[in-house]
């Protein structure tokens, strides 16, 4: 079991079983309150059900931060379609691995926050999208459904109640693309894992076109939590709308990285300096990336803040998916944005003319000048560039790669135009074209 | 074509899984268990799985260029993936991969001689916590240093 | 849906709800550009091309999925707007070879167009470019991925319009590229739609490449002279050859669609077998002589056997146009004093057209094809022998759920989506009909469309069956040339006058005239009726044609005609639209038959009336039932439906003298024997209701 030692300053409700014996099991779950929130919500009307999420303030774990019981509302209630549940388990964002660890440590909690939006939208089944390189995660939860299963937690008259719910797994096959909710409904469906035009959106027309719940693992997992503690109880734990707590994912150049359960609005240095131990080495911050790397970089100044949704809107940035990464005095952010860049244009689908050139033309300029080659205009030419594909692209993913990019790019301008004055190699070598 | 009893079971099941007339549903599952057992995506496996999902051979083919996990020439029986994405970058991500391309002699997506160990440059695998990470297949090795990195391999090696 | 207001450039444009702001500002005049857009094929938003700028929303949008609201403020022309349809070309052309001096798409390549309207003057992309090498992936389709823009209009029309999915999208980001069907090369239809629609020369035929520059032809729009469903093509004449066939501009009632024979089966024309000079047959061969000469023999025979009360036989096309097959049959009755004049019928038109007498609005116009609720396609293989048929009922499908009916021997397209494929052994059409009556009612609107298996009786009855539902049914009796439909509307029955009025009984059909002892001339205009059949007789045989057919190789005189991309005049399609021919290519020697009747008429000093195709058709208009249309419509291009009526002219029906060819896609009749490109592409000649 993959898990890190547990933080005294961790608010544990989403990871409360982490660490316990056979923590993945039914038998472990059933004797930590498992499965009450179900019976729970199996005595509530699907308004009371949506309601009380509604009143957690719990907002989508993805990393888009959109409240869950509003998204659940969307569901129409008097259409003849069947109605779906979809698991975003794609977890490709990076700087993120949480849901990995929610689903290796304690798969039904998962189960039962499916369940429950099950119940809060009369959906009749579901699947659980898991990203293809956890490959682990699909037996683990295959084994947990099996058990769910034959304790009549999942398939005909659950719980006696007459609720039927199947729910299972499906593996995707290496797109970052997938975790973008259309997207994955169209990997879901075998095909190409290009977005789709929104409107509709999947809670009209989901998977198979019919009206879909689809939520990111952590934000299902908080479910039987409000349910059996009451959605204002939740709330309660973080700040005004942002609800409960977060798992956040600590990695770079940290003395202690892993990922920590933490209260909405905890204070970023604190979480550097306390959780993470500091900056390894006993070196100065320099930056970090907030939520994943599709998030504007803040700089070291910029980090005296409450990690909420609200508050790094506020802060020109982004809370993401949770992945805090963290970068010392000695990063070369020219190499981090190449990094980035060269990711993007690597799980750009194609689709739209800005995202698929635009990765491209700026992953070539930032390998120019990543080698210390080319101009001061290229470096403006960087940031140019990435503002042409932002608000412009067909999904999110080209403005997850411009945020990025334009904000290294204004934070740490300094940087690439050392690099520039810094080389030294014969000038007539360094260019692929001969000027005549 | 015919695949083992085990996967014709986890066929047949898939195929329940979705709404009626939706079957195509199945193809990325089947795609990659298929590759698992046949050892890449022939263009057997296309025609056959193309025939299973009730679609043409060029829909097959759509997917399979779609996604970076589906090859269709073999791997090596050990496929070494190394990250090299922020987290693992910042901690020795990409020293790692350099030093993974020494130890076995080949570079990105190629395959030893032997058949043995493959190599491949990924993005995030979301182990960005315990990183630098690799996957050897689909299991993970967390904080690989260069001298844990040989461990493995050696210990791979061995096995032969 | 109800209109609602909105103001587009400050223009108030007023649209039903609904309407996409591209659409709507295209009809305030406004043009908002775009790549992937393309009308009525599924939506993309792929291009980015038409981000426009929408008072109050927080970024710019997309025109072509922004459906307008009341109230809405859109501007496409602001600094934004600008600016956003600058970078993002400047963004397509970095991996664009910008080869254009050696691309065949220039001169008309909407990139180009783009960029000389939108694009910057200049580049800042000075990396190197994503290379990949041309492909040739049948024998006339290639593929230049570099040029590509993936703006999958290509996909969509083979998918979505074609109902074939022969083009697909392979890899991803960057590298993504379209694909072909089986791996290295197309297996399709070979339609070339996909070029045609294609905005760059990414797409290009390989009838066409490299020959010439656009503007350095003529266009010259007339009508596919191949099957009856009368697609306008638009033919690129250069030097007085065809070198090639398109409707880029969606003029005429196929809009972009051309099929394989359309697109590339004009090259027929250029044939070095093409007749140039009249042949008079000596001994066992034959011997070019003038046209003088010719038509002095000719006229001589003719005008002998009619003053001896010889016995003519007239054989006419279902090719050639209204005014030579009115002209042609005047001229028989009235100038030869002949009964005897026929054609090949490949549909029982003459049936159904009796069958509905009394009722009106019972022919199916091209255009209830696309607004009919219901269709039911009896024994055709409607997408191999009447392609823009089954184009224009599966666009019916996609936009408004049409709902399909396909009774055939043998599977076919339209199974795809038909709401029920019935499979039935010839002779059970009707009677499998039986059993569908309820959900054919229940459409509320049906057209039938119909083969050559039903024919006399069994049309009767098929329009009894129509008539019992209580819907509004209207009907398509399916034939298989370019005029098929005219040559009957034109009287070229022994039994029936133009418009279907009686004629005097006794005239000779095709089969009795071949098999009659005593007959003196044959006269055969563009037929080939000794391809299967022989004569009976030691007529002389006169023939009009464009090459040595079977019959021609029989003929005593043969005269070269010109073919129908070389002549003007009218043609009527299968659902009765009227369209005009226009002259293109010319062929040195050949004579419109038009012009070779009313040489032979002057030639005997028998006059029926002026041989100009204008005065030919000006006297269709008032005397053939139907054809009163408006002038301004075919004069401009436009089709005109007729409205044929049968004042109860019974006219009996042998099953052997009603016999489609059954051409396939890539067949032709004797026109397809001679087109080299029709025949070198892999699915030719192919064979109908295969699977």
């Amino acid at each position: 079991m993959l898990y890190n030692a547990p933080h005294p300053l961790e608010v544990k409700v989403l990871t409360r079983r982490f660490g316990l014996e056979n923590s993945a099991s039914i038998d472990t779950y059933l004797a930590t309150d498992g499965y009450k929130a179900l019976g729970k919500a199996l005595d509530m009307t699907p308004d009371d059900i949506i309601n009380e999420v509604k009143a957690s303030n719990l907002r989508g774990r993805g990393g888009a931060g959109f409240p869950t019981g509003m998204k659940w509302s969307f569901v129409p209630r008097n259409v003849d379609k069947p109605k779906y549940i979809v698991v975003n388990a794609d977890e490709s964002e990076p700087g993120t691995c949480k849901d990995r660890l929610l689903i290796e440590n304690d798969p039904h909690q998962l189960i039962e926050g499916v369940l429950i939006a099950a119940l809060a939208v009369g959906a009749s089944k579901g699947w659980i999208y898991i990203r293809g390189e956890y490959r682990y995660l699909i037996d683990i939860m295959d084994k947990a459904l099996a058990e769910a299963y034959a304790r009549g937690y999942l398939g005909q008259n659950i719980c006696g109640r007459g609720f039927n719910f199947e729910l299972y797994t499906q593996t995707g096959a290496g797109a970052y693309e997938c975790g973008e909710e259309s997207a994955l409904l169209e990997s879901l469906e075998g095909k190409r894992g290009v977005p789709r035009i929104r409107p509709p959106f999947p809670a009209v027309s989901g998977a198979f076109q019919s009206p879909t719940i689809l939520n990111n693992v952590e934000t299902f997992c908080a479910v039987p939590a409000i349910l059996r503690d009451g959605g204002p109880a939740f709330s309660a734990l973080g700040v005004p709308k942002n609800g409960g707590t977060r798992m956040f994912c600590l990695s770079g150049h940290l003395n202690v990285t892993g990922v920590y359960e933490l209260p909405m609005g905890f204070p970023l240095l604190k979480m550097i300096n306390e959780i993470g131990g500091g900056v390894r080495g006993g070196r100065k911050l320099k930056a970090v990336i907030p939520g994943g790397s599709s998030c504007p970089v803040l700089k070291a100044e910029e980090c005296d803040l409450p990690m909420d949704y609200d508050s790094l809107m506020k802060a020109k940035s982004m809370l993401g998916s949770g992945g805090v990464v963290v970068m010392d005095e000695q990063t070369d952010m020219v190499k981090a944005a190449l990094r980035i860049m060269h990711f993007y244009q690597h799980e750009s689908c194609g689709w739209c003319i800005p995202c698929r050139e635009g990765t491209t033309w700026l992953k070539k300029l930032l390998t120019r000048l990543d080698a210390g080659r080319g101009t001061i205009g290229d470096v403006n030419l960087v940031g140019d560039l990435a503002r042409n594909m932002l608000g412009r692209t067909f999904c999110p993913l080209g403005d997850a790669a411009a945020m990025p990019t334009i904000s290294i790019v204004e934070k740490f301008r300094d940087e690439f135009e050392a690099k520039l004055a810094n080389y030294t190699a014969p000038r007539a070598q360094s260019s692929q074209f001969v000027v005549v | 074509m015919n695949f083992s009893p085990q996967l014709e079971q986890k066929f047949a099941d898939l195929l329940t899984h979705y709404p009626e007339g939706r079957q195509r549903a199945a193809l990325i599952p089947m795609l990659m268990f298929a590759q698992d057992e046949v050892g890449s995506i022939t263009p057997d496996v296309v025609t056959e799985l193309a025939k299973r999902c009730g679609i043409t051979p060029l829909q097959v083919d759509e997917v399979i260029g779609f996604y970076s996990m589906l090859h269709r020439k073999p791997l090596g029986k050990y496929h070494v993936q190394v990250c090299t994405n922020i987290s693992c970058l910042l901690v020795g991500g990409e020293e790692l991969y350099e030093h993974a391309c020494k130890k076995l002699g080949i570079g990105h997506k190629q395959v030893t001689a032997d058949g043995q160990f493959s190599l491949e440059e990924v993005e995030c695998m979301g182990a960005c916590s315990w990183a630098p990470a690799i996957q050897i297949g689909y299991d993970f090795h967390h904080a690989v240093s260069p001298q844990k990195f040989d461990q493995l391999i050696d210990a791979l090696r061995k096995i032969q | 849906m109800p209109d609602v207001n909105l103001i587009i450039d400050g223009k108030a444009v007023t649209a039903p709800a609904g309407t996409l702001a591209i659409d709507a500002a295209k009809t305030a005049g406004i043009e908002i550009p775009a790549f992937c857009y393309y009308e009525g094929l599924s939506l993309q938003a792929a291009c980015r091309m038409c981000l426009v700028e929408v008072e109050k929303a927080p970024k710019l949008l997309v025109a072509c999925t922004l459906p307008v609201a009341e109230g809405m403020v859109i501007h496409t022309d602001s600094p934004a707007v600008k600016n956003a349809r600058k970078y993002t070309l400047e963004f397509l052309l970095t991996n664009h070879p910008l080869d254009c001096p050696v691309c065949d798409k220039g001169g008309e390549c909407e990139l180009q167009d783009m960029v000389f309207r939108y694009g910057a003057g200049e580049s800042r992309f000075t990396d190197v470019k994503h290379h990949v090498d041309e492909k040739q992936w049948s024998p006339v389709v290639y593929f230049d991925a570099p040029r590509c823009i993936l703006c999958y209009r290509c996909v969509r029309i083979c998918n979505e319009g074609m109902g074939v999915g022969a083009l697909g999208v392979i890899n991803r980001g960057v590298i993504s590229e379209i694909a072909p069907s089986h791996g290295d090369h197309l297996e399709c239809d070979e339609c070339g739609m996909c070029i045609d629609i294609c905005p760059v020369g990414a797409l290009t035929s390989g009838a066409y490449r490299y020959k010439t520059r656009p503007w350095e032809m003529q266009h010259v729009g007339t009508i596919c002279t191949h099957c009856s469903n009368g697609c306008k093509t638009t033919l690129g004449v250069r030097n007085g050859e065809i070198v090639r066939a398109n409707n880029r501009d969606r003029s005429g009632i196929n809009n972009e669609f051309l099929c394989v024979k359309g697109r590339y089966g004009f090259d027929f024309n250029a044939s070095t077998e093409r007749l140039q000079s009249p042949m008079m047959r000596v001994g066992n061969g034959y011997e070019p002589i003038s046209w003088a000469k010719a038509l002095q023999i000719v006229s001589e025979k003719f005008s002998e056997t009619k003053t001896r009360g010889g016995k003519f036989g007239v054989i006419a096309s279902p090719h050639s146009t209204n005014e030579d097959n009115y002209f042609l049959q005047k001229f028989v009755r009235e100038g030869l004093g002949s009964k005897n004049i026929d054609h090949q019928q490949s549909g029982d038109v003459v049936t159904l057209i009796d069958a509905l007498s009394g009722k009106s609005g019972k022919l199916a116009a091209f255009e209830d094809l696309y607004k009919t609720k219901a269709a039911l396609v009896i024994s055709s293989d409607l997408a191999q022998q009447h392609p823009l048929l089954a184009f224009q009922l599966r666009a019916n499908f996609r936009h408004h759920a049409m709902k399909m009916f396909a009774v055939t021997p043998g599977p076919v397209r339209e199974d795809q989506y038909a709401k029920r494929s019935v499979r039935v052994e010839a002779g059970q059409e009707l009677s499998a009909l039986e059993n569908l009556r309820d959900e054919l009612k229940a459409a509320g609107e049906l057209v039938v469309l119909f083969g050559d298996a039903i024919k006399g009786d069994a049309v009767r009855k098929l329009v009894d069956f129509g008539e019992s539902l209580g819907i509004a049914v209207k009907y398509i009796c399916l034939v298989d040339y370019s005029n098929s439909r005219g040559a009957v509307d034109m009287g070229l029955t022994p039994e029936l006058l133009p418009g279907y009025h009686a004629a005097p009984a006794g005239g000779l059909h095709a089969d009795e005239m071949l098999a009659a002892p005593d007959l003196d001339v044959l006269w055969v205009v563009g037929a080939n009726p000794l391809e299967k059949a022989s004569l009976a007789s030691k007529a002389f045989v006169v023939v009009q044609d464009l090459f040595m057919t079977e019959t021609a190789q029989q003929a005593d005189i043969v005269l070269p005609s010109a073919s129908a991309y070389e002549k003007n005049g009218t043609v009527t399609n299968v659902t009765g639209e009227v369209q005009k021919l226009k002259a293109g290519p010319k062929t040195m020697g050949a004579k419109p038959d038009l012009e070779i009747i009313g040489l032979i008429g002057k030639e005997m000093g028998v006059r029926v009336g002026i041989w100009t195709s204008d005065a030919v058709f000006d006297e269709i208009r008032r005397n053939v039932r139907g054809y009163n249309v408006p002038l301004p419509i075919i004069a401009t291009g436009g089709a005109a439906v007729t409205a044929p009526v049968n004042g109860r002219v019974p006219v009996e029906t042998r099953p052997d003298r009603v016999q489609s060819a059954g051409d396939t896609l890539f067949t032709s009749g004797s026109l397809g024997r001679y087109s080299k490109t029709l025949a070198s592409v892999l699915e030719a000649p192919g064979a109908l209701y295969k699977p």
